[in-house]
This record gives structure tokens, C-alpha cells and sequence, in this order.
């Protein structure tokens, strides 16, 4: 980040320019930007074979639910996936940008990806910018050194954990974990736990709800478990249904342009290029 | 509303009287459950300065007279003001010596009301309070904020706990549990609140409230667990090198 | 730091007047930020035979208002011998309402009943008692979904229409209360304060009526 001269240009990232100039304007009295906060509850444990993640589907738009079935268990490499709270974009882009730099190592290299590469990838990142790229993770994959299972705060510090939880269900989420989690929990009993931790967090935060995605991951294996739980039909639908009548909006005037008038033939192919 | 006026815990008026505008000493959850003979409360006995765990034998539940018990986490002062108001309602209504006696529904309401129009005055105290009795054959939990808002449920539980142990409540509680099931359902709370609540400690009572009357029950501590592997050796299992 | 006063405990009213009939009904989520309270908490309250409230905001100042509200209605039976009417209630919660100006009761009421000649009504109310007398009215958070939807479905004339025509809509009272249950399913499903269970109250010439129809949990 550093800027010997200023004919250097700068190699992308974002700009900071503003913050001091915001930070006067606060300073003086301009109410500081709200940003929205967005709820999520996701999971992750170690168990006898390797790692277990779990996320619920809601995405929110402060009260509204903005979307009810979105994926946030993201793709890292075969062996290494990453459930992403916070803002939608910064956990996209953060887990997206880094499983590309992991798969041009393992061109370079022409072996599999290490958990302990992508932490070490991402949080290097997240450090860098100090907090402003919003996304607080829950790594996990099975690699040659065998399971891990990393939380990775939007500071940039992270976590080596038997089980985590993040996001704004995490508290509800982690009760679970705290009374039911033991070493050495067979696959079933895994899946389970994860779903109750889940399912923790979509009934008792108003951030979370609708379904449970799970992603198990074991040696030379994974297995991405997609609306694994489906815990929220609608509980009520109309037995008439609904006509929608045409002309609800009066029609006031009515005025009709021909196109033809407007139409201009170009006569030479070349002036569609540029 | 000014969010940044300044940090001081208490600003004086035109008066002289001072108002409770961030608290002092404080106390952590209380969890409240119906179970088969009336009700249980729980709540740990420490009260914190700020961040710092100052006194460690601080009595958070307390009977209110013949039919309730009262719990509250915040302000330690507040609450030991609210038990002066409450001992003085109680003797007040034991003068009458008409065989009648406030229940734990009229103790909330007269609570409520107390709360409701100290916030209404800008000078709220600051507490949540638990209150739990049985009259009649009648079981009450209910409870009430610093500002007033209140409701009844079959459990409850204050501040921290309202995140930690209502999941497992709402999961495990059942209608007309047994006392030792009930005092299981507490401890597992507590455990849990123990593990992740950074103000609560390893020192906790029980309280009881059936038609036989309150009893508040010895202190005591919970057995922890620490022994996981990947506590004892973080690094365990080739993670050597990573950060 | 200033002491904050009030707290936003979440919920959503709906009430459709008919022309014999009126339908009262609020979900029974009570929630604070991001956790919910209990799922159990009538927001409805009812004030008089053919008055009953909904009100959502601030549940503290929600139930200030609806004592004062009993306690006066109360008076007024003792110097009246009888019950108040939708209508008179209606004004009297927009005075009760205005006399917190300067410290507003944080509640977001729909008044529903019967007029004195039995015909359906529904009020709508601020915070600070500007209200009208309308055919359908929602309120608190799940309103601003609703409300299109009433619209649509209960198009009501003009207010500005001389002569005046009657507000109340055109369904008959099971139809609205289908669509009620519809329109609070719906809620439920984008608003994340509303949920658990929507309670309905019915008030017609034969008196009142309950019903309960469960929402999500999440």
C-alpha cells in the first residue's frame, strides 16, 4: 500500500483518498454512514473423517429479506470450501479472488491446495485493509496435513478451532456446539450437530432463516449437501388465488410515435465501426 | 440524540439529583424456567466493574413475599433500590392483615409501572428483572427492561443469556418438568454462558419458588471441560507453520 | 453516551372493514434488533364490544396507551352506562395520542369495529394521532409489504369523491379473512420482524371471534 511517488500509479485495491476527508466532514458534524448490517449464521466442526460446514440461506436487506435460498458455503478448491458472513460482496469477492490465486499455484505447483495457503492468503488480504473489506469466514478443507477448521475475523485475525461458529447467529449456534460437541463424532453425527447448530441460528436470529446448506469435506472427498434441510414451507396459501385485472391504471391519453420517421439508413458499412 | 456527549457515568441536572446514564457495577444473566412445582431461577454471583470482575458473592435473586422471587442482571445499586421499594410494598400489604397477599402477577405489574415511568422520567435504573412465582396453583414467569418493555413465557432469560441459552431453552424446556431435570436444563445454561459470556463466573445459585414458599440454595460451581485436543495442541495434526 | 428511550419491539397490524363486518388482526412475534422475545405476545387489544386495537412499535408505550385507553373507557361507562362506539374510540386515541407530542408513544395503531350503524371501520393512526377513517388500513414493519397488496385486492374510491362513497370493501368476511392469512403468510416470508403466528379477530353483529393461523418460526 505504500506510495514512493506520486507518478507511481496505483496497482488496483481500493482507494482511501476519501476516508480523511470523511472523517473531517464527521468530524464536523455530517451524520456518518450506516452500513447495512447483514445477518448470517454459519458453521463448521472437525469430525472422525474431517471437516463439516454449515450455512443457512438467508440474505438481508436491513428488515427485508433480500434473498431466501442464497449460497454461503463458497468454492475455494476441490479439497477447501469457505462459509462467508458479512457483506455478500466482500465475502464473494475475497473467497473468489483468493481460489484463483490457489488454482494458479497448484498450476505452478501440480499439487493440491493447503488449507493453510488460503488462511494465510485471505487474511494477509483482510489485514491489508484493515477491516473495511467486511467478511468474517469460516474456513475449512482436508488437506495432505490432514482437517482444519479456521474462523477468520474481517481484521485479518484468525482462529484454529475444533468447532466454530460466525456471523449474527453465531451465538445461538455455538450453544449448540458448546452442550453437544465431542471428539470424534462419526459423519452422521456430524451432519447432525451442524444442522442443529444451523437450525440454532435460523430460528433464534432474526438474521438467519430458511434453509440449511451443508458441505462435507474428507480425505480425497467432498460433498456439497444443497438445501440439505428444507425446515420453512410456507405455512398458508390462498385457496382462490389472485386475478390481477387488467386496468388498474387509468389511461389517461394516449400518444403514438411511428418509428419510421425516426429511422436514419446508413449507407456504408464503415461507420458502424469504431 | 447526541451519541458522543462525552463518557462520564453520571450527569447532574439543574438540581442536584444524578441519573444512572451507564451503569457501575453490574451483574450478567438470569434465567428464569417453569417446571413442574413452580419456578426455578439461576444466576451467577459476580459483579463487574467495567471489564474487571470486582466482587464475586454478589446475591442477584432475591423472595419478594409469600409467592415470588425476583432476579435481575445490570445495575447492582439499582436493583438493591428496587428490593427497598419492594420490601416496603410487601410490608405495606402485610399491615392490611386482611389474609390477602400480593402474587407475582401484581409484583410484576407493580414493577412494570416502577420501570416504565423511571425511563419515562429520563432516569431509568438500570436493570433487567426476572420474576417468577406460583399463587393458586399458578405459575408466573415474567419480565421487564430497564425501559419498560415486559412479557410473560414458560422461560426467560436476561441480557447474554437472551442469545445463549434461550436456543437450548426453546430446544429442550418441556411443560411440567421435574426438579432435577429442570436444575440439569439450568446447569447446561450456565455451562454454556460460563464458556462464552466473558463477565459471567464459575459461582451460582439456584433459587426455588413452589406453594410450600422460596428457597434460595448454597452457592456453588460447575465442572468444566478443557480437554479437547485441539485446545491442548492447537497445532495439532500438521498444522505447524500456519499462522 | 444519552439514554435511549425507546426500542422498536417489531410487528404488523392489518384490519379490513366490511360492510357488516370488520377484521382485526396482528402477528404474535415480539423481537428486539436481531433476537426475538417471545413468539407469544397478543399485540391485539380489545377496548371496547365493537373497538379493538392493534398496535405495534414499542411494546412499553403500546401498553401505557392501551391502560389509559381502558381506564378512560372505563370512566366513560360509568357516566354513560354503555360502551363507547368505533368511531368516538377512534378520537379519543388520536387526542391520547397528540397529548404525547413533545414525547411521543412510539405505537403504530389500526382501530378496527363496528360504527354505530353496525357497519364495518377501520381508523389508521401516526405516532402522534393524525388519523383517518378508511376501508383497509397496515401497520409497524410489514406494512409497507402489505399495503400494495390491499391496495390491489380492496381498491377503495377516492376520498376526494362528491358525494362521498363508502370505504368499506366489497369482500364478504371469509374472503377477507383468507386474504388476511395470505397477505401475513406473505409478510412473514420478506419481513423479518413478523412471524410465529398471526392472531385474527373477527367483530360482527353476532360479537367476536378468534382465530390463530401459525406463520414461519425463522
Amino acid at each position: 500500500m505504500s506510495k514512493s511517488t506520486v507518478d507511481v500509479p496505483q496497482r488496483g485495491g481500493f482507494s482511501f483518498d476519501l476516508c480523511r476527508r470523511n472523517e473531517m466532514l464527521e468530524g464536523k458534524g455530517l451524520k456518518p454512514q450506516i452500513y447495512r448490517k447483514t445477518g448470517t449464521t454459519i458453521v463448521g466442526l472437525v469430525f472422525q473423517d474431517g471437516i463439516i460446514l454449515g450455512a443457512d440461506t438467508r440474505a438481508t436487506e436491513g428488515p427485508i429479506v433480500a434473498d431466501k435460498n442464497c449460497e454461503k458455503i463458497h468454492y475455494m478448491a476441490p479439497n477447501i470450501y469457505c462459509c462467508g458472513a458479512g457483506t455478500a460482496a466482500d465475502t464473494e469477492a475475497v473467497t473468489d479472488m483468493v481460489s484463483s490465486q490457489l488454482l494458479l499455484h497448484r498450476y505452478a505447483t501440480g499439487r493440491e491446495s493447503r488449507v493453510g495457503t488460503a488462511l494465510t492468503l485471505l487474511k494477509t488480504h483482510l489485514f491489508g485493509y484493515q477491516g473495511h473489506v467486511s467478511a468474517a469466514l469460516v474456513l475449512g478443507g482436508v488437506d495432505i496435513t490432514g482437517p482444519h477448521l479456521y474462523t477468520i475475523y474481517p481484521h485479518g485475525s484468525t482462529d484454529r478451532l475444533a468447532f466454530a461458529t460466525m456471523g449474527s447467529g453465531s451465538l445461538a449456534a455455538m450453544a449448540m456446539f458448546e452442550t453437544k460437541y465431542k471428539e470424534g463424532l462419526t459423519r452422521d453425527e456430524g451432519i447432525n450437530l451442524v444442522c442443529e447448530a444451523v437450525c440454532s441460528g435460523i430460528f433464534n436470529d432474526l438474521g438467519s432463516g430458511s434453509n440449511v446448506d451443508v458441505c462435507v469435506i474428507t480425505k480425497g472427498h467432498k460433498e456439497y449437501l444443497r438445501n440439505y434441510q428444507l425446515p420453512n414451507p410456507r405455512t398458508y396459501v390462498s385457496s382462490k388465488g389472485y386475478s390481477f385485472a387488467k386496468g388498474q391504471t387509468e389511461v389517461l391519453s394516449t400518444k403514438i410515435t411511428p418509428l419510421k420517421n425516426n429511422l436514419v439508413v446508413v449507407a456504408e458499412g464503415e461507420a458502424m465501426e469504431e | 440524540m447526541n451519541y458522543f456527549e462525552g463518557l462520564e457515568g453520571t450527569v447532574s441536572s439543574e438540581s442536584d439529583s444524578q441519573r444512572t446514564l451507564t451503569p457501575y457495577v453490574t451483574g450478567t444473566s438470569v434465567i428464569g424456567i417453569k417446571y413442574k412445582d413452580g419456578i426455578l431461577m439461576t444466576a451467577d454471583m459476580g459483579g463487574s466493574y467495567g471489564s474487571t470482575l470486582r466482587y464475586k458473592g454478589v446475591e442477584r435473586m432475591k423472595p419478594v413475599g409469600k409467592h415470588s422471587i425476583i432476579g435481575a442482571s445490570g445495575e447492582i445499586s439499582d436493583f438493591q433500590e428496587i428490593m427497598r421499594y419492594l420490601d416496603e410494598l410487601i410490608i405495606h400489604d402485610n399491615m392490611w392483615d386482611d389474609g390477602n397477599s400480593l402474587g407475582p402477577k401484581e409484583i410484576h405489574n407493580y414493577l412494570t409501572r416502577v420501570m416504565y415511568n423511571r425511563r419515562n422520567k429520563f432516569d431509568p435504573l438500570w436493570n433487567t428483572l426476572v420474576l417468577g412465582g406460583i399463587k393458586n396453583g399458578q405459575k408466573y414467569l415474567g419480565m421487564v427492561s430497564s425501559i419498560g418493555v415486559h412479557f410473560e413465557d414458560d422461560h426467560i432469560a436476561t441480557g447474554f443469556g437472551n442469545h445463549l441459552a434461550r436456543p437450548i431453552l426453546r430446544d429442550e424446556w418441556k411443560e411440567d418438568m421435574s426438579f432435577e431435570d429442570a436444575v440439569k436444563l439450568l446447569e447446561k445454561c450456565m455451562l454454556v454462558l460460563l464458556y462464552r459470556d466473558r463477565s459471567a463466573i464459575n459461582k451460582l445459585q439456584i433459587t426455588k419458588i413452589t406453594e410450600e414458599g422460596a428457597t434460595v440454595y448454597q452457592p456453588y460451581a460447575l465442572k468444566t471441560h478443557w480437554g479437547f485436543t485441539a485446545f491442548k495442541n492447537p497445532a495439532n495434526g500438521g498444522a505447524e507453520g500456519s499462522w | 453516551m444519552s439514554f435511549n428511550p425507546y426500542d422498536n419491539n417489531g410487528g404488523t397490524c392489518v384490519a379490513i372493514a366490511g360492510s357488516d363486518y370488520c377484521v382485526v388482526a396482528a402477528d404474535t412475534r415480539m423481537s428486539t434488533g436481531y433476537s426475538i422475545l417471545t413468539r407469544d405476545y397478543s399485540k391485539i387489544c380489545k377496548l371496547a364490544d365493537t373497538a379493538i386495537l392493534a398496535s405495534s412499535g414499542f411494546q412499553a408505550d403500546v401498553k401505557a396507551l392501551q391502560k389509559v385507553l381502558s381506564a378512560r373507557h372505563l370512566t366513560y361507562q360509568h357516566q354513560h352506562n354503555k360502551q363507547m362506539s368505533c368511531p368516538a374510540m377512534a378520537q379519543l386515541l388520536s387526542n391520547t395520542l397528540y397529548y404525547k407530542r413533545f414525547f411521543p408513544y412510539y405505537a403504530f395503531n389500526v382501530l378496527g369495529g363496528l360504527d354505530s350503524e353496525g357497519k364495518g371501520c377501520v381508523f389508521t393512526y401516526d405516532a402522534v394521532g393524525s388519523y383517518e377513517r378508511v376501508g383497509y388500513s397496515s401497520q409497524g414493519s410489514g406494512s409497507t409489504l402489505i399495503i400494495p397488496v390491499l391496495d390491489n385486492q380492496l381498491k377503495s374510491p377516492s376520498p376526494l369523491l362528491l358525494p362521498a362513497k363508502d370505504a368499506v370493501t366489497p369482500l364478504l368476511e371469509a374472503e377477507a379473512v383468507d386474504l388476511v392469512k395470505d397477505v401475513f403468510a406473505s409478510a412473514a416470508e420478506r419481513d423479518i420482524y413478523t412471524g410465529d403466528r398471526v392472531e385474527i379477530v373477527i367483530v360482527n353483529k353476532s360479537g367476536i371471534r378468534r382465530e390463530y393461523v401459525e406463520l414461519r418460526k425463522d
